[in-house]
């Protein structure tokens, strides 16, 4: 109990003391993970609204992949991305391994699945019947998905904090693609393994709250974009 | 069109990357506990400043750290497990392999001793007494550098160690030490690590300072024909400098401020033959 306490009275000298190290890594956590969450936006919403409004042979099958990518290990991706991105690996030529954009590019990989299967999801709670009325109204294509999408507003911007969730959280794949080198990839939740293997709890401690606090503010804007002018 | 969303997204990733030339970086492997004695934060930027290359430390397991040098992953490795150094280097897969500190490892336990190993000054009895009276010993279970040198200890007493009182952690060396202090058990640790504990660990050293338990670090170059993209020079260089007899001077001092004695010793242009 006494440890939690020093962490945090730790994690508010480090935050207060304006501590140049820990600036740095919580503004890396953010700027890779918040990337990496914008971009899995990219893919995840066309392509989840897509699926969710046609039909086609092994649509089933793919709805379970998706589901399946929701619940992806991140280590697993973490690996896989490491051999692409070694000097010997496909991507080699690109120099990527043990930088920030690795990073993005394992954590988008996690995301976009939990993106795409919640966009999914919340277009198809609309109901069927919301639809026909639009089509019937004249709506044109465009007009149709872009209602269902401000229509289904609430669920998606859901699917934004899961998967922005997901990505800030993991430490899997940034440790892999990352490698933790201090001033370049080492985010807070690499850092927090390291402190704790060296003993340092406290420190270990004060960066667990850090991250807490990271996640509480984002969603905090999240929630307000969401709720809006019900809030 | 998929396709073309994937390559311009790459595209752009590729682009975001600070675009650093190949021969400017030197990617170093080494394992996990030479990162956690802090050693490194003061060498690396020493050796950045010297030389005007960046130095990217991968610091993993030992299996791991030489695994990629091996495949022409990282340049050069630092290391601590002279066997399987040899091994790569007999097959060719690196070069150039040169000692460059030490450190040592001891046995610690309860208090209470219940194998009554305190004061014995081989460590291989003592592991056979530990075996013998089956009191509690935790072990890493990892592959590391520790663990490798744990189980030649153990093929040396003739034992295989199995049943209840023989702990696998599969952790590091930190996480183990607190399972060990938590179970009261024998476990082997390097003093590094142990010091940094001396906190939240209370086992006191049991045995120790025989040459068995001496815990030596090598460099040793990547082999230009790994991989097509290594940077055999950068390599060459950052192993230069860890014998420099400036950097050696470093390592002879580093720890005593935090720790009141030297956490290595430097031993560049010395050979396995004066370890024996």
């Amino acid at each position: 109990m006494e440890l939690i306490w020093q962490g945090v009275l730790q994690a508010l000298t480090l935050l207060a003391g304006g501590d140049r190290q820990v600036w740095e890594i919580t503004w890396l956590s953010l700027r890779v993970s918040a990337t990496a969450t914008l971009l899995s936006l990219v893919f995840g919403i066309p392509l989840g609204t897509a699926v969710a409004l046609t039909r086609f042979p092994g649509r089933g099958f793919l709805v379970s992949l998706i589901n399946t990518g929701m619940g992806l290990p991140p280590v697993v991706v973490g690996l896989f991305v490491t051999i692409v991105l070694w000097r010997n690996g496909m991507l080699g030529g690109l120099e990527l391994l043990y930088t920030p954009t690795a990073m993005i590019l394992a954590q988008l990989v996690i995301a976009a699945p939990i993106v795409t299967g919640l966009t999914l999801a919340a277009i198809q709670q609309v109901p069927e019947r919301f639809r026909l009325q639009l089509l019937a109204l004249g709506a044109s294509r465009a007009q149709l998905v872009w209602t269902l999408i401000k229509e289904a507003r609430l669920p998606m911007l859901a699917a934004v904090m899961a998967g922005f969730g997901a990505v800030i959280s993991e430490v899997g794949a940034s440790l892999m693609v990352g490698g933790n080198i201090k001033g370049s990839t080492r985010v807070l939740t690499t850092a927090t393994v390291l402190e704790t293997g060296k003993g340092n709890f406290d420190t270990a401690i004060a960066l667990s709250l850090i991250l807490l606090l990271l996640m509480f503010l984002v969603n905090w804007g999240l929630t307000w974009i969401q709720q809006g002018r019900r809030a | 069109m998929v396709r073309r969303v994937c390559l311009l997204v790459l595209a752009g990733l590729a682009m975001a990357a600070p675009v650093a030339s190949r021969s400017s970086t030197v990617i170093v492997s080494t394992t996990t506990s030479t990162q956690d004695s802090g050693l490194l934060d003061v060498l690396v930027p020493m050796f950045e400043k010297k030389s005007g290359m960046s130095v990217k430390m991968i610091s993993v397991g030992t299996g791991q750290a030489l695994a990629l040098t091996a495949r022409g992953e990282a340049d050069v490795t630092l290391a601590h497990a002279p066997e399987l150094e040899r091994r790569y280097v007999a097959e060719g897969k690196m070069l150039n392999r040169r000692l460059v500190m030490y450190n040592d490892f001891v046995i610690i336990g309860p208090e209470a001793d219940p194998a009554r190993i305190k004061g014995m000054t081989k460590a291989v009895e003592a592991l056979k007494r530990i075996a013998e009276t089956r009191s509690r010993f935790v072990s890493r279970g990892d592959r590391s550098g520790t663990h490798i040198l744990e189980q030649g200890l153990w093929k040396q007493a003739e034992i295989e160690p199995r049943g209840a009182w023989y702990i696998e952690s599969g952790q590091g060396m930190g996480q183990t030490l607190g399972i060990a202090n938590d179970r009261r058990a024998y476990i082997l640790t390097d003093r590094g690590t142990w010091l940094a504990f001396q906190k939240r660990v209370s086992l006191p050293i049991l045995v120790e300072k025989d040459t068995l338990l001496l815990n030596i670090y090598s460099v040793m170059e990547v082999n230009p024909a790994n991989g097509p993209r290594v940077n055999a020079a950068g390599g060459k260089a950052f192993a230069d400098f860890m014998l420099a007899p400036e950097t050696q001077a470093v390592i002879r001092t580093f720890g005593v401020d935090r720790y009141g004695q030297p956490l290595f010793v430097p031993i560049a242009s010395k050979s396995d033959a004066d370890f024996q």
